[in-house]
């Protein structure tokens, strides 16, 4: 199908677009890689928006170092974060995670900062914003800079703690310290599809942050195993205690049951490290 | 602020080299744009959801999904379509390949099959099958069984580097 009419404008700075934001009746859409938006508009989920292209915002672009964080610009697409050193270095789980994102044809356009604003509860990028306790900073034209922890970000199904009058402008990860270990695996019917489960895990190698996505309305944080794990409990300790933190729906794509089973299999496979082993 | 938004816009670029000037409706996707105010019809449109891959074609120096591209995002973007690296003979080899090995039926994949390989095959000098397959993950043929693709990208990235060559596969009797 061919979007409905569609009002444009490219923003010139920051400024403007803030500006732009600002002045709106709150339905404006911002238009960043466009790889979710531009097919809701084709499929018209989304009727005669407004758009805010913010592609030619120098500002909103770069991968910095600052002491212990890495700052990365919301129109990052996803084969940057393949291709950067810094990221190899520091947060291995974005080098890691763009290549499960979709094709190569959609990682060239598609952005960390649209990923995570959209957030998509079967995404990667916003399960592994979670696991790492990363910042999300926003910027609006009344309070300037706002700064949310990845862990209140996320509200719901496609629902975050953005107003309508912010632009999310950058993601700020911890680098990865001595002892600590990040990875991310998922189970797809085809390469490059949405998970059908998938999990993200960043912190301590012996009690690290569990973070589910497809699973849920939102990345889910798997306390109860994170707990069993904390308290030296073994692997299969924690995987029962999946049992009482996802709570998937049933879809077309398989059962809770199902879902809560490759979950458990997904966390067998990366506590032991070796993706043949431990097989269902 | 007066009406900051509109509904249509002019933009400049380059599409297969050539400069092109339009003004387009803000809901045109980069291949409409193409087929229907160009004329370029090489690039299809598929699922126009950004699932089949029918529309790939290379903004910039990289491969994207026309149908997930606003024409009004590419001012000053340099767009190659199949026509244009049909014409430069730039995946020439490629293209017999594609034509030895009956790597298509219809067609209808095809122009964003090539773009797709054109890439892997700049970036890779050997890729393997598996690697072959990745790339063209995000590519739906429904006629080949993606069998004969691969062995045509196969092929061509054994014969630039001056490797041996897999044999042609006969049909059976």
């Amino acid at each position: 199908m061919k979007p409905s009419p569609i009002g444009y404008v490219r923003a010139t700075s920051l400024a403007h677009a803030l500006d732009l934001l600002a002045e709106g009746d709150g339905e404006e859409k911002v238009l960043a890689g466009g790889q979710s938006l531009v097919a809701s508009l084709n499929l018209r989920l989304i009727e005669s928006p407004n758009l805010i292209d913010i592609n030619g915002i120098d500002d909103l672009h770069g991968i910095a170092e600052d002491g212990d964080v890495v700052r990365v610009g919301a129109l990052t697409r996803h084969c940057d974060l393949m291709a950067c050193d810094i990221i190899a270095r520091h947060v291995p789980i974005l080098s890691e995670a763009a290549p499960l994102i979709a094709h190569a044809a959609i990682r060239t356009r598609g952005t960390i900062g649209g990923s995570v604003a959209n957030a998509d509860p079967a995404a990667e990028l916003p399960a592994c914003v979670v696991a790492l306790d990363a910042t999300i900073v926003l910027a609006s034209k009344t309070d300037g800079e706002r700064r949310v922890m990845a862990s209140d970000f996320f509200l719901g199904l496609f629902e975050t703690a953005r107003r309508d009058d912010e632009l999310l402008v950058a993601i700020e990860f911890p680098k990865i310290k001595p002892g600590e270990r990040q990875s991310i695996r998922e189970l797809v019917r085809r390469s490059g599809d949405y998970a059908l489960a998938g999990l993200a895990i960043a912190g301590p190698t012996d009690a690290p942050r569990l973070v589910f996505f497809g699973v849920g309305d939102a990345p889910v944080v798997a306390a109860g195993a994170m707990a069993v794990l904390a308290d030296g409990g073994s692997v299969d300790e924690a995987a029962l205690a999946l049992e009482d933190d996802l709570d998937p729906a049933d879809d077309i794509n398989g059962s809770a049951g199902y879902k809560k089973h490759i979950s458990r299999v997904l966390l067998k496979r990366a506590l032991s490290g070796d993706r043949q082993s431990d097989a269902a | 602020m007066t009406a900051p938004f509109s509904q249509s816009v002019e933009i400049g670029l380059k599409v297969n080299g050539e400069r092109v000037r339009r003004t387009v409706d803000a809901r045109r996707h980069l291949i409409d744009f193409l087929r229907l105010d160009l004329g370029l019809t090489g690039s299809h449109a598929g699922c126009e959801q950004g699932v089949c891959g029918a529309c790939t074609v290379r903004v910039d120096g990289a491969i994207v999904r026309g149908c997930l591209t606003l024409a009004v995002q590419l001012d000053g973007a340099d767009v190659w379509t199949v026509e244009g690296v049909t014409e430069t003979g730039e995946i020439a080899d490629l293209q017999d390949e594609f034509v030895a090995r009956n790597a298509l039926q219809c067609g209808y994949c095809t122009p964003g099959m090539l773009l797709t390989a054109a890439e892997l095959l700049d970036a890779a000098s050997t890729p393997d099958r598996t690697h072959i397959r990745e790339q063209i993950s995000g590519n739906y043929c429904r006629c080949t069984g993606y069998e004969a693709i691969v062995d045509a990208i196969e092929a061509t990235a054994a014969k630039r580097c001056g490797m041996p060559v897999p044999a042609l596969k006969e049909a059976a009797e």
